[in-house]
């Protein structure tokens, strides 16, 4: 071609990509978590550390012992379940940013049966913390919903307001009717019975087995449940929901119910399995990070747990690392941004492809 | 042909999009004064090589010339400096600003004042022959509105070459004979006007040469005075196609739907619907004409139950079916299709592939809280081969595939559910010649099962030759209730600008 130009043509062109296959779309994102540890290698050298040692004391510490394993697991368990609660929202496409609260709004049901019924039968009461957990954080999930359905409120703002009352709620217990009175005069609430705990199984409590069975229960419910299709249908457009039939009013409220509910027993989890107390410290932001969670793994249950525990082993090496070479808790989450921030942006190349200037034609 | 004249030629465009060839090796050139309709089906190409010469998309291959001058048009401003104006299907419009805040956005320089800016307009509008009221905001707009501020925006901008997709598929007859008569008018001030349509009639009417494009492919190019609808079909399809549609006799005639003094208020407070009465029979096809927004919408969306009725009754078999839910009036074999403007807003889940789509109105079927997809795989397995629909996969998301496919796939959908009255809006908005007429004959063959058909369209010549009666919308009222076979395209017309027939005088005389 011998043209002439009266223009210069630009660098590269940005072209939208046909869709990828799969095994495609794995690969960009293998590369992406590659680059990423590559950067986060750059980061640990640049502040005067030897990344390769680093990371090798992250991995060393979420698993060098029996005891490393379990509390990684541990960790797993509150976020894996809150991240399947916020994609059943989610994938309704109903933006709530509540997972937190309802996670503590859940622990704080659960929690009273806990310090004022812990006489009751071990199993009655551990079953009924649950349900409990389940209702405390349903209602919460629920109460935008109404307040969506019936005044067209924004439940992203709400949602995230929840959040902190349901965090001051906590403050207001412990520093008034809950309040350990054997606390030296500490705003704190009591240790737990051993009654109200969660039994232990391969040396940590069943909420992980709540959890697997919640992975294949979301799974299902999603993929294969009339409840599910409504989800997705009216996720899409309520338009068409409307008119196939569907009460979108009905569908909105019971899904934000169950995504509450879900958040609920991470609460349980959290509260009777591995604190044994109820904290300000219950969530600690393992609300949001399920929002992170969900989105990266495409609200797909399975991915979700696996994404679940590699975050875990980042959080629990991390610990490690801060102790064995004094760094700061902020490294951890610089390290957590730049995965995020390479996995988050080959999403772009998934779907845009550069064409530079020599190169002419829809690049493969 | 003079350098001077020729506006813009394109010699051997080529554009790939991974493997898929839209534009093969297109030639085309067009003159200032001169208007060029660019014809071709569906997945044709020319969309995409309109996008090329206006700068969203560069050609890799093939060279574009300007007024003689070879360009390479990188971006819309690229093209706007060139005097290139693209006038897209789906209006580029803030809603909330007024008509001349969307004419100035974007230019660059320094904001006019307001009255200087309104001056401009209007002196813009003069000589065109444009109408607008510019401090009117978008959202008030008819869509023939909306239209003529696109126009003026490229005008704004000293567009001297006009590129138009699909102008004419949202206006009236009327409408269209106005944008024709600006067309004309630009064109004799010496503007190159390329006008891509599918409306055989459209081009005869307005352009002076036709050039066609079959498969990504240039297939020639001809002075419309010398050519017919037919020569042209052919040219665009390849083999020769019978333009004709079929009309079978209604038999075994009875009311299935009766509507009685049905008002429905529209969100704003105004009336969609006022004291609309008519009545289907089964084995007819009831044709509704009407300018977009006289109250079709909620016609279709009160008989399914979607909208709240103010007053009147919908019988369906001598039952009154308001104040059921849509889930009842779905079980009662009443199925509703309408094709909105964007095609997929309502009716099919454009995420989801065809399976998931059949299952939208009968995935409650079945005992237990599962879903049975196994009838729907099949369900869409047999459509795909009974209309031949291309789509990559049964779960191919809807939204990949082109619209003709989409719409075969939600008319497939409700006809297999075997309705007794069958609701249909816009099924052939934007579809090729040979898609429309599979739809037209599918329709038929329902007509012919003896299901009463309501088919709310756009095209009149269509609607003259389709339906056995016609009712009239104007502004949510019934301004007529005629036999298809003696009446004609202007009363028509002058019925959806609000002229009643005799008949509809006599009945609002009586009830008043």
């Amino acid at each position: 071609m011998t043209t002439a130009k009266t223009r210069k043509e630009p660098l590269f062109h940005v072209v939208k990509h046909a869709e990828r296959s799969t095994k495609q779309m794995i690969g960009f994102r293998l590369l992406a978590v590659a680059l990423s540890i590559v950067a986060g290698g750059l980061f640990i050298l640049a502040i005067g550390y030897n990344p390769i040692a680093v990371y090798g004391t992250i991995l060393e510490g979420a698993f060098r012992s029996k005891m490393a394993i379990q509390a990684t697991v541990k960790l797993t368990i509150p976020l894996c379940i809150c991240a399947l609660g916020v994609t059943l929202a989610f994938k309704m496409k109903f933006w709530n940013i509540g997972g937190e609260g309802q996670l503590i709004m859940g622990a704080v049901f659960a929690s009273y049966f806990a310090l004022y019924h812990s006489d009751w039968n071990h199993w009655v009461l551990v079953v009924v913390m649950l349900l409990a957990g389940m209702v405390g954080g349903g209602l919460w999930g629920l109460l935008p919903a109404v307040f969506k359905m019936k005044w067209g409120t924004n439940e992203t703002l709400l949602t995230l307001m929840l959040n902190y009352i349901a965090l001051h709620l906590v403050s207001y217990l412990q520093a008034g009717p809950w309040r350990d009175p054997g606390a030296n005069g500490f705003s704190k609430i009591a240790r737990f019975d051993k009654n109200a705990g969660l039994d232990k199984v391969l040396g940590v409590h069943f909420g992980w087995i709540i959890m697997l069975v919640l992975v294949a229960g979301v799974w299902i419910y999603l993929k294969r449940s009339k409840q599910g299709y409504e989800i997705s249908v009216v996720g899409e457009s309520q338009d068409t929901a409307r008119y196939a039939g569907i009460n979108v009013k009905k569908v909105v409220l019971r899904t934000m119910f169950l995504s509450g509910a879900i958040a609920g027993i991470a609460g349980v989890c959290q509260a009777a399995g591995s604190d044994m107390t109820l904290s300000m410290g219950v969530a600690g932001g393992i609300g949001f990070t399920a929002i992170i969670v969900a989105w990266l793994c495409q609200l797909n249950p399975g991915m979700i747990l696996v994404v679940s525990f590699l975050f875990s082993i980042l959080e629990k090496g991390s610990s490690v690392v801060q102790s064995t070479y004094g760094l700061s808790s902020d490294c951890a989450d610089v390290l957590q941004g730049i995965i995020l921030f390479f996995i988050l942006g080959s999403e772009f190349f998934v779907r845009y492809a550069f064409v530079g200037r020599g190169r002419k034609g829809g690049a493969k | 042909m003079g350098e001077a004249k020729c506006a813009i030629r394109c010699s051997g465009i080529t554009k790939t999009f991974g493997s898929v060839v839209a534009n093969d090796g297109i030639e085309l050139n067009v003159d200032y004064g001169e208007i060029l309709a660019l014809l071709g089906e569906n997945g044709s190409g020319k969309t995409t090589l309109m996008n090329m010469i206006s700068g969203i998309y560069h050609p890799d291959k093939g060279q574009i010339y300007v007024s003689g001058e070879p360009v390479s048009i990188s971006s819309p401003v690229d093209a706007q400096e060139l005097g290139i104006g693209m006038i897209h299907q789906h209006f580029k419009l803030v809603e909330v600003f007024s008509a001349m805040e969307n004419i100035v956005l974007g230019t660059p320089g320094k904001l006019p004042g307001k009255k200087a800016l309104r001056q401009q307009v209007e002196q813009l509008c003069a000589n065109y022959g444009l109408e607008i009221d510019p401090e009117k905001p978008v959202y008030e707009m008819s869509v023939s509105e909306k239209q003529t501020v696109e126009i003026l925006k490229v005008l704004y901008r000293g567009a001297k070459i006009l590129i138009l997709d699909e102008p004419t598929a949202v206006l009236t007859p009327q409408e269209t004979d106005k944008l024709f008569a600006i067309l004309r008018q630009m064109k004799a001030k010496g503007c190159a006007i390329i006008i891509i349509t599918h409306k055989l009639n459209e081009v005869l009417a307005i352009s002076d040469r036709v050039t066609i494009l079959r498969k990504g492919k240039s297939v020639g190019s001809v002075f419309t005075s010398g050519v017919d609808a037919a020569k042209l079909t052919e040219m665009m399809v390849g083999h020769a196609v019978s333009l004709a549609i079929r009309r079978p006799e209604p038999k075994d005639v009875h009311t299935i739907l009766k509507v009685v003094d049905l008002t429905v208020n529209k969100p704003d407070g105004s009336k969609g619907l006022d004291d609309v009465s008519f009545h289907i029979h089964s084995g007819e096809i009831l044709g509704v004409a009407g300018v977009a927004g006289s109250g079709q919408k909620e016609l279709c969306e009160a008989i399914a139950g979607l909208l709240p009725v103010q007053k009147g009754a919908v019988l369906y078999k001598k039952e009154n079916i308001l104040g059921k839910t849509p889930e009842q009036i779905i079980d009662l074999g009443i199925s509703m299709s309408f094709v909105p403007e964007d095609r997929l807003g309502m009716g099919l889940v454009a995420g989801m592939g065809m399976t998931d789509n059949m299952l939208l109105k009968s995935y409650r079927q079945g005992k237990g809280p599962f879903v049975d997809r196994a009838p729907a795989r099949q369900l869409a397995k047999k459509l795909v081969e009974k209309l031949s629909i291309v789509t990559p996969g049964i779960e191919t998301p809807v939204r990949l595939m082109s619209g003709g496919n989409v719409q075969k796939v939600l008319l497939g959908r409700e006809i297999e559910s075997n309705p007794n009255l069958l609701i249909t809006a816009y099924p052939v908005r934007g579809l090729d010649i040979n898609s429309s007429y599979l739809i037209y004959d599918l329709l038929n063959q329902q007509k012919e099962k003896g299901v009463a058909v309501m088919f709310i369209g756009e095209d009149l010549d269509v609607l003259l030759e389709l339906c056995d009666r016609i009712l009239v919308l104007c502004h949510g009222k019934v301004t007529g209730l005629v036999d298809a076979k003696a009446v004609t395209k202007e009363q028509i017309g002058l019925m959806m600008t609000g002229e009643m027939t005799e008949e509809a005088k006599k009945r609002e005389a009586e009830e008043a």
